[in-house]
């Protein structure tokens, strides 16, 4: 009963084969060239728009990071007018000197986004698993649960902030005073609940909609043979939930990895205990020293690229759509065919 | 995708262009472009102020709706030269950031710039900002030490708009019931007067003091007000870091024993001015070093008429206050800036100050509107106030600001909070600032 095996592509719909024949069927392989001319011409405004936003500030922070703050002309009292050229050295100091502080933003972020993502995917189902339940009231459920997601990053930070006071609501639920929102590991502890509260929701909002997509067929075949709810819920919804519940947890590890303003403003800047690369960058570019403050963002660049990539092809988390690509695929195939 | 932070553009083409579109303008700009592109003799040749025209006035969010009417004002008596209030966020970091990113651009939309006291030297040593004319302003009627906030290495780069300085908030009613007649002067009768007020049943479970000593600007402020008022620096006139000395060291044990030994309250290392400002009108404090903002809203909490101002105490008699408020200053890249100099000294005048004194309640830079019968019936504080200032010393005057006071944050909160001995953070520190000046 547990062999309760789905047919690849019931979450695409069964539409899918008729469509993809169709057009396969209808399209006359000479028109390629010509369609192609177009299709160029169609996407070139994208393109265009995307090297104006995201290819060009890359390339010019790529530059940027080759470059060293400026000097002080201890003579006149003046900063210099233009940054010297230091190759790498922005990148190599993080093996030396200035590295201590890097470091320790590198595994401050990496810490949040491991502990914050496990506990949002773990609550997030949750969550989805009671919104998909039908019962009475399920709205308010759903649009409580929703709405920690709905408030500003910024705004939840502040009010975390006076949950946190010394006097705040925390120390009074405890009974014991800690004082979150100074060095130590309890200002990470601060960071994680807030952070959790406000984005477990997310993880909840695509799980609920990739449960929605479940036949209820499959649930009757496994409840006919005799499988209980923790055995329907790992062999059936988790399998098949799989697909969004990978889009939404790379998702969550990409902003994780990014995370700025909760810190920043629920502990504070300058903090170490919860200091990320995102925060150390933007106060290195505050401080004027634009090349290490882009040489750190690059690396977070990487480092969120990496992961992002690790996602896809280790646990193949399906961003453009399976369905999508399995169709491109197959196009690919028949033209090849046609073409030979 | 986080990568676009900066704003690299090729500095010298945007400013050969700049010169260039004037010239073909007409020429009204030639000598602010010449002037501003001299990189080396700002302390020499003073620059010419040219050009009369609209031009724009650049500050933090106006809460207190005074301003506007202010420069109403002047663009009724000058309907040629209007002048534009452009309205940056009200965090000070925010607007620090939106001023460099525009003197990084070199862009002439701002033209007068209001800049918190401790940005000077760095806004002065990038030319960001125009070295003025001394002549031109009244500043011998100014308090000297706000005064000195606005210059860098000696020239004169911004004209003071407004000032702060840190008193002594303290319990009149509980004072009197304890049997103490005078306001503390030195720390060690701070602490006498706490244990007499504690002794007072309803003062049980008082705390004794707090000031801000969360790790953020406010810590800056407060360290360096107790190490100057232990006779310490923290840098010199020159800006050189001088803070691992015994003076120093005094100051820095004032608070960190304060905070072992419960005169500092534990949750002192959270509190920022609200917090504290909170504690000590809801009874928690009998002594609050805070601004002279909260003079006004205490009055309208239950302590109202139960408490009042002193000078800040220091080690060995009265300490000296680190100053806040704004200063004046003219950007290295705009146009028309002799209405820009003309406003500047309209806006700092003492009518206006004053204005800004009854509506913002900031403090103004000039000597005798402290002694004005007048305004000491409205603001009682004012005479406390012009001793905190005249007594206070500026935070660190340096080019590297920013690195500087985060280095003072770290060393100190992590002795206040116990990491590390008060010796061992002002080694550190000391290392720290050297590293950063150095830069």
């Amino acid at each position: 009963m547990t062999k309760t095996e789905i047919p690849p592509g019931v979450d695409a719909g069964p539409s899918r084969e008729p469509v993809t024949r169709r057009r396969l069927a209808g399209k006359p392989a000479r028109a390629t060239a010509g369609s192609g001319r177009l299709a160029a011409l169609l996407v070139s405004p994208t393109l265009l728009v995307l090297s104006i936003v995201v290819i060009y500030p890359t390339l010019m922070a790529l530059k940027e990071s080759l470059y060293g703050p400026k000097g002080l002309d201890p003579a006149t009292g003046f900063i210099s007018d233009t940054e010297p050229f230091v190759a790498l050295k922005n990148y190599a100091d993080i093996f030396g000197a200035a590295g201590e502080r890097f470091w320790n933003a590198f595994w401050n972020t990496t810490f949040f986004t491991v502990v914050t993502v496990g506990l949002e995917t773990v609550i997030g189902v949750a969550m989805a698993l009671i919104m998909h339940k039908a019962f009475r009231g399920r709205g308010f459920v759903r649009a409580g649960i929703l709405i920690p997601w709905a408030v500003p990053t910024a705004i939840s930070g502040l009010l975390w902030r006076w949950i946190f006071n010394s006097d705040g609501v925390a120390n009074a639920l405890i009974g014991h005073q800690i004082l979150w929102t100074t060095e130590g590991f309890h200002a990470k502890v601060a960071v994680i609940v807030a952070e959790v509260w406000k984005t477990a929701p997310f993880i909840g909002l695509l799980v609920l909609a990739g449960l929605q997509v479940i036949p209820k067929e499959v649930y009757e075949a496994a409840r006919l043979d005799g499988a209980r709810p923790p055995r329907q819920f790992w062999h059936i919804t988790l399998p098949l939930v799989k697909p969004a519940l990978l889009v939404a947890v790379l998702f969550r590890c990409m902003d994780a990895l990014r995370m700025f303003d909760l810190p920043y403003i629920l502990v504070g800047a300058q903090k170490h205990s919860v200091e990320t690369l995102s925060m150390l960058a933007q106060n290195e570019a505050s401080n004027v020293r634009f090349g290490p403050a882009s040489a750190y963002a690059v690396l977070l660049f990487l480092y969120v690229f990496l992961i992002a990539l690790a996602f896809v092809r280790l646990l193949g988390a399906d961003l453009v759509g399976e369905g999508a690509a399995r169709r491109r695929k197959k196009a690919g195939r028949r033209r090849m065919e046609v073409t030979a | 995708m986080t990568t676009t932070k900066t704003s690299p553009t090729s500095r010298t083409t945007t400013r050969a262009l700049r010169c260039s579109a004037a010239l073909a303008a007409g020429g009204l700009l030639i000598t602010a472009c010449s002037s501003s592109a001299g990189t080396d003799s700002g302390q020499s040749g003073a620059p010419s102020f040219e050009g009369r025209g609209p031009i724009t006035y650049v500050a933090g969010k106006d809460t207190t709706g005074s301003v506007q009417p202010m420069i109403d004002r002047w663009n009724k008596q000058h309907p040629k030269e209007k002048v534009t209030f452009i309205q940056l966020p009200t965090d000070p970091d925010a607007q620090r950031r939106q001023m460099i990113q525009n003197a990084e651009t070199k862009s002439d939309a701002y033209t007068v710039l209001s800049l918190d006291v401790v940005w000077t030297s760095e806004f002065a040593a990038h030319q960001w900002i125009d070295r003025l004319p001394q002549e031109r302003f009244p500043l011998s009627r100014m308090l000297k030490p706000v005064v000195e906030t606005a210059k860098y290495r000696g020239g004169l780069y911004a004209v003071p708009g407004s000032s702060d300085g840190g008193m002594l908030y303290y319990r009149t009613d509980l004072l009197k019931k304890a049997g103490v007649s005078q306001p503390p002067v030195t720390w060690d009768e701070l602490k006498a007067a706490c244990a007499k007020v504690k002794r007072l049943p309803e003062a049980k479970d008082m705390s004794c003091y707090a000031g801000q000593f969360q790790k953020y600007e406010g810590l800056t402020v407060n360290f360096a007000e107790a190490v100057n008022s232990a006779g310490g620096t923290v840098t010199d006139a020159k800006g050189t870091p001088d803070v691992d000395t015994p003076e120093a060291r005094k100051g820095l044990d004032f608070l960190v024993g304060s905070a072992k030994d419960g005169t500092i309250p534990a949750e002192g290392v959270t509190y920022q001015e609200e917090d504290g400002r909170q504690a000590f009108q809801s009874g928690k404090l009998v002594f609050l070093r805070n601004w002279p903002y909260m003079y006004g809203l205490a009055a309208n909490s239950g302590i109202k008429g139960k408490y009042a101002v002193a000078p800040l105490p220091g080690l060995n008699g009265p300490g000296a206050s680190s100053l806040g408020g704004h200063n004046m200053a003219l950007s290295s890249f705009a146009k028309n800036k002799a209405t820009a100099l003309d406003f500047i000294k309209f806006f700092t005048s003492e009518e206006n100050t004053a204005t800004q004194l009854k509506k913002a309640s900031a403090a103004p830079p000039y000597a005798s509107q402290y002694d004005d019968k007048t305004l000491i019936a409205q603001y009682p504080y004012l005479p406390v106030l012009k001793e905190s200032i005249l007594r206070a010393v500026p935070r660190p005057r340096v080019v590297q600001y920013g690195d500087v006071t985060a280095a003072v944050q770290q060393h100190a909160y992590a002795a206040l909070t116990g990491d590390k001995s008060s010796a061992q953070a002002l080694k550190d520190l000391q290392a720290a600032l050297r590293k950063s000046v150095a830069q």
